[in-house]
């Protein structure tokens, strides 16, 4: 009996796909679904309210610091701009670079996100996943990022990094970086933007 | 700043004391014919004995040449502007030029010893009020000098002559200047009395007279103790141990010694127990190496002070009877009122730090058989002596310069002198070499000698006039003198009046009035801060009066004129003044305002306040505080204004949400300005306007009388808005 | 150990020292400027307040190896400045000081306010003061002279 030629080149391409498939390990080759998209998202959720990222994330008007997350020394103050004020400028002592010899943070720009990106209440208390998520997709809010703008941010953006380099505390120990590394918090925030950037309902 | 004293072997003090004027050869070596302490010679007991009784005007006037006239202030400067104030007092008896007065800190000498107390020092509020006749005396005995150098000169007698701003003018015509009579005028006998102006005479005295280190304070040229330079000068940091009183087991210190600029690593005894000093060419050297020093502690033997532990005994001795400390009528009558009459409260009060913003430091020199010291001491007499104890040598073998300081607030003025005897430690080991020792904010935020903790237990019966008729009132707290020279004079009969001040010897009339006190030993030192017992009693008193007016519907002004004794005439005085002060705005406050009275006498100054406030993220917003203050005669009203517009501040820092020092397992858990933190500009009051009761009686003092008052006031505030009593400080939430 | 070419108040300076230092004790010990002061290292008090590149920076906290050639100004150089006169002339004008020792800090801070702001509100005052202690407390007296200052200014056309 003749095998049908279409068949055979149909064995060929699943058999070829399946080989691909488990060569290529854990890689989904295929778009991440919403449950894939959604647990993705709590991974960036977990690492955008961590005390290096939330600590300048603030809804009032001051930044925090330390694991703890209390408010900033000096009782600085956010400013029209999110840079301070006159006389207390963030830049005056949030140098360029981690000053480790002090135990101050630097990094280019240091200044708070604006309170479009507040990622708190104004009691200092994280807000629930779905609100981050619906403030940090919302275009009218998040400096007009689409997705792809989202994830060149999380890779880029030097003060976003900086928290993978926080410098140490006065103390000498280095400070408590998010709960994941650099890369995997890209790979978390490209396989959510992949599934089209979901938020969770509640 | 004193120029440095030459070290002269001295002959005996010139009781004729004449005048002497300074050639080229510099200011300073005036005073050095003054800096043998008599009093110091017998040692019997520590404390020196009776100061001497004439002050040379030669010690505390040098007139210039160029005209400048130099004045010694006898106690430290560290804000409270004595250094403006005395000299302005002696100036103006003096008639002189104020223009050209400068003012320099003197040395430790007795003759600068303070005329009550006995010793060179600051505090209690007394500077004005102990030297203001001295220094009076000290200008009109110039004067005469002066004018009889005149008299001479012209064959005139000094009736004839006048004096005004350092020129004399005869009665033909004639003048001379204060500089061109000074030589001769040395030669003259310095009156053994002398005629004082009466207050119509005074140009200065009782004006507002700006301070003279302003502009040097303004453009970073005055010098503070910290700011010290030597050549071959040394800085030294010191490991303390983390449980006070503990000792050194062991260091590691290869890391330290490694790092370049650090000359000495080496253990040196405190004042109680042991640390380790590093010394290096600059601070931070100093500073990273004590960083990286491992050292061992052993705790043994040293209690571990815990603040729950405490509490929890300190409420258990509150609850019963302590040494009495005032009582008059029946001590029980409290039981015979009926319950409902009846009030029961208690109050807790944290240990606080000082925490002056210049950090301690003190600088030494030893030389074998003599030493110099340079502190910004509020103890002068004190400190040179445990220096001199420390090396080995008598007082007077120690020159002590008095540095300008940066704030004190009572922590400059340590019986035990713990600062200058690590200095002198340190200084011991590098014979020859001037050591600057510096305490980091750290150091001063965990190194003790704080404000005790207090407990107080008051039940109150109100009579149907709604005033009390009985008041029973157990304190609990560490008693700051004893173990100390100064336990005798302070503690009597087992009471330390510096835990009951303000309570104990109320002007407030209650018949039925009964005070004990418990004094327990803690493992904590601790010291006077800043109005000392009347920190906490102030507003024990204040509170529960505010409550008991408020239960009696009645004006807290009103209530409290009722209650005060009618000899209580500084606090009925000042009350008046605030009624009449504050008529214009207090019962016109917009919503969310709320009114806040209170009225305190110490150090025999009567003060009223009356404060405006609001909430805002919830803190208090004080908008206005007005104050009535009645200190006798204002020998500087623009001082007293400031004194009290800042000196309120400063009493805030007790309501402030981390104005606490807490102690856990022996450790002191906060470290520095992040954990215990003080009033910034948003924590003040926006404005104080202050207001003087008009009097000729004898001057008292503004550097404490104004930090009892504001807390209490605000509370009281408070209570109006949230409708809640607050008796436990810090205020952590509204 | 290193040799920084630094700017001071418009005057060129070398020191060597170790990189770790902070600008403080570079400028108190190596340049033996002592106006600046030691109030706490960890930038919590503002009285080792001067100017960077025109900005208030708290010198305890940065260190000179992150200076580079910005321009310092500190306590004994803002006099150069016309608000910089004005403000201690107004700090001396309304007897502000007590002891003095947070002082340089409270006036660069002022002079930044006022070099930004030419009529500063009491909101401005307390945000851009709000993190310079003062353990007399002389605050309000510290107000008044800012604003008294701005009028000076304002007058002077400056």
């Amino acid at each position: 009996m003749r095998t049908p030629q279409f068949v055979l080149s149909l064995l060929f391409v699943v058999a070829g796909a399946l080989w691909l498939r488990s060569s290529a390990g854990a890689e989904i080759p295929a778009t991440p679904t919403t449950a894939q998209g959604l647990a993705a998202w709590e991974q960036v959720y977990s690492v955008l309210t961590s005390p290096r990222c939330i600590n300048c994330h603030t809804a009032t008007n001051y930044p925090q610091q330390g694991d703890d997350r209390h408010r900033h020394v000096a009782n600085v103050v956010r400013g029209p701009e999110g840079k301070g004020v006159p006389g207390l400028n963030c830049a005056g002592c949030h140098q360029e670079t981690n000053a480790d010899s002090t135990g101050v943070p630097g990094g280019h720009n240091w200044h708070l996100a604006p309170l479009s990106m507040r990622w708190q209440d104004i009691n200092d208390r994280a807000l629930s996943s779905s609100a981050v998520c619906r403030a940090v997709t919302d275009r009218s809010k998040n400096n007009n990022l689409d997705g792809p703008g989202l994830l060149k941010h999380h890779e880029e953006e030097p003060l976003v990094k900086w928290a993978w380099n926080p410098g140490h505390r006065p103390d000498g120990s280095m400070r408590t970086p998010p709960p994941m590394t650099h890369e995997e918090f890209v790979a978390a925030t490209r396989r959510w933007v992949d599934a089209g950037t979901p938020c969770p309902t509640r | 700043m004193i120029s440095a004293i030459k070290s002269v072997e001295l002959p005996e003090v010139n009781r004729r004391g004449f005048l002497r004027i300074s050639f080229a050869a510099g200011t300073g070596l005036l005073v050095s014919l003054y800096l043998r302490p008599r009093s110091m010679l017998a040692q019997e007991t520590p404390m020196p004995q009776a100061p001497p009784k004439v002050y040379p005007p030669d010690a505390f006037v040098n007139i210039r040449p160029d005209g400048k006239i130099v004045i010694q202030v006898n106690r430290l400067e560290f804000g409270q502007g004595v250094h403006t104030g005395l000299p302005l007092v002696l100036a103006d008896e003096m008639d002189a030029d104020w223009a050209n007065v400068i003012a320099e800190l003197a040395p430790a000498a007795d003759v600068y010893k303070d005329p009550l107390f006995g010793i060179q020092m600051v505090g209690g509020s007394g500077s004005i009020a102990h030297s203001f006749k001295q220094y009076r005396e000290l200008g009109a005995k110039t004067r005469a000098m002066l004018v009889a150098a005149a008299a001479d000169r012209w064959q005139t007698t000094p009736d004839k002559c006048r004096t005004e701003a350092s020129v004399v003018h005869g009665p033909s015509g004639q003048s001379a200047t204060y500089a061109e009579l000074a030589s001769e005028a040395a030669r003259k006998p310095a009156p053994a009395n002398v005629t004082l102006k009466t207050p119509a005479e005074f140009r200065l005295v009782g004006k507002r007279i700006k301070r003279l280190d302003s502009p040097a304070k303004c453009n970073g040229s005055l010098k503070f103790g910290l700011d010290l330079d030597l050549p071959g000068m040394k800085v030294a940091v010191v490991a303390h141990p983390p449980v006070f009183g503990a000792r050194v087991k062991s260091v590691d210190d290869a890391e330290a010694r490694a790092i370049e600029g650090v000359t000495n690593v080496f253990e040196i005894p405190l004042a109680k127990g042991t640390g380790v000093a590093v010394v290096a060419d600059k601070f931070w050297p100093a500073k990273q190496a004590r960083s990286s020093l491992k050292i061992e502690w052993d705790l043994s033997g040293v209690e571990a002070a815990d603040t729950t532990e405490l509490w929890t005994r300190y409420r258990q001795l509150g609850r019963t009877p302590g040494t009495v400390a005032a009582t008059r009528g029946d001590e029980r009558a409290i039981e015979r009122v009926a319950a409902k009459d009846r009030i029961l409260v208690e109050y807790q009060f944290p240990f606080l730090a000082h925490s002056p913003m210049e950090p301690l430091n003190t600088t030494v020199r030893f030389f074998g058989d003599r030493a110099e010291v340079w502190a910004g001491s509020q103890f002068q007499t004190v400190d040179q002596m445990a220096v001199a104890e420390v090396l080995g040598l008598k007082p007077e073998q120690v020159t002590f310069h008095t540095e300008m300081a940066g704030g004190g607030f009572g922590r400059r003025a340590v019986a035990d002198s713990h600062v200058q005897r690590e200095a002198a430690a340190i200084a011991k080991r590098l014979r020859g070499t001037p050591v600057k020792l510096v305490w980091t904010r750290e150091d001063d935020v965990q190194g003790g000698y704080y404000r005790p903790m207090h407990f107080h237990r008051v039940e109150i019966g109100v009579g149907p006039d709604g005033l009390p008729v009985a008041w029973r009132h157990v304190i609990v707290g560490q008693s700051i003198t004893a173990g100390t020279v100064f336990e005798s004079f302070v503690v009597k009969n087992g009471v330390d009046s510096t835990a009951v001040e303000g309570a104990a010897d109320t002007h407030y009339n209650v018949p039925n009035f009964h005070v004990s006190v418990h004094h327990p030993k803690i493992n904590v030192p601790v010291l006077w801060w800043r109005s000392v017992g009347h920190t906490h009693t102030a507003f024990v008193m204040e509170t529960l009066v505010d409550e008991l007016a408020a239960r009696a519907r009645m004006d807290p002004i009103e209530y409290r004129r009722q209650l005060l004794k009618p000899d209580a005439k500084k606090p009925l005085r000042t009350l008046d003044l605030l009624d009449k002060e504050t008529a214009s705005w207090r019962n016109k406050l917009p919503r969310g305002h709320a009114l806040g009275i209170s009225c305190h006498e110490c150090f025999d100054t009567g003060v009223a306040c009356a404060v405006d406030v609001s909430i805002e993220n919830n803190r208090p917003k004080i908008h206005r505080a007005t104050i009535a203050v009645d200190c006798g005669l204002a020998v500087n009203p623009l001082s007293v204004e400031s004194q009290f517009q800042a000196g309120l501040s400063f009493g805030l820092t007790q309501l402030m949400a981390k104005g606490a020092i807490t102690l856990k397992d022996g450790r002191v858990e906060q470290r520095n300005f992040d954990g215990y933190v003080p009033p910034y500009i948003i924590d003040a009051p926006v404005a104080v306007d202050v207001h003087i009761v008009p009097s000729t009686e004898a001057p008292t003092g503004c550097g404490e009388p104004p930090v009892p008052v504001i807390s209490p006031a605000v509370v009281n505030a408070l209570a109006r808005l949230t409708g809640k009593r607050y008796r436990t400080l810090p205020l952590t939430s509204l | 150990m290193a040799t920084y070419q630094l700017n001071v108040n418009g005057q060129r300076r070398e020191v060597n020292v170790d990189p770790s230092t902070p600008l403080l004790w570079v400028l108190r010990e190596d340049l033996k400027m002592t106006g600046t002061k030691f109030g706490c290292g960890i930038s919590a008090c503002g009285a080792c307040t001067i100017h960077v590149g025109g900005i208030a920076t708290r010198s305890c906290i940065v260190p000179i190896s992150h200076i580079g050639d910005r321009p310092i100004v500190t306590i004994e150089g803002i006099a150069q400045d016309s608000v910089g006169q004005a403000v201690q002339n107004a700090w001396v004008e309304r007897d502000v000081v007590q002891c003095g020792y947070c002082q340089s800090g409270q006036i660069m801070s002022a002079v930044a306010l006022l070099q930004s702001t030419t009529k500063p509100t009491d909101q401005n005052i307390e945000e851009s003061m709000g993190g310079n202690l003062c353990r007399c407390g002389t605050y309000p007296r510290i107000r008044e002279a800012i604003k008294t200052a701005a009028m000076q200014l304002a007058k002077g056309g400056e």
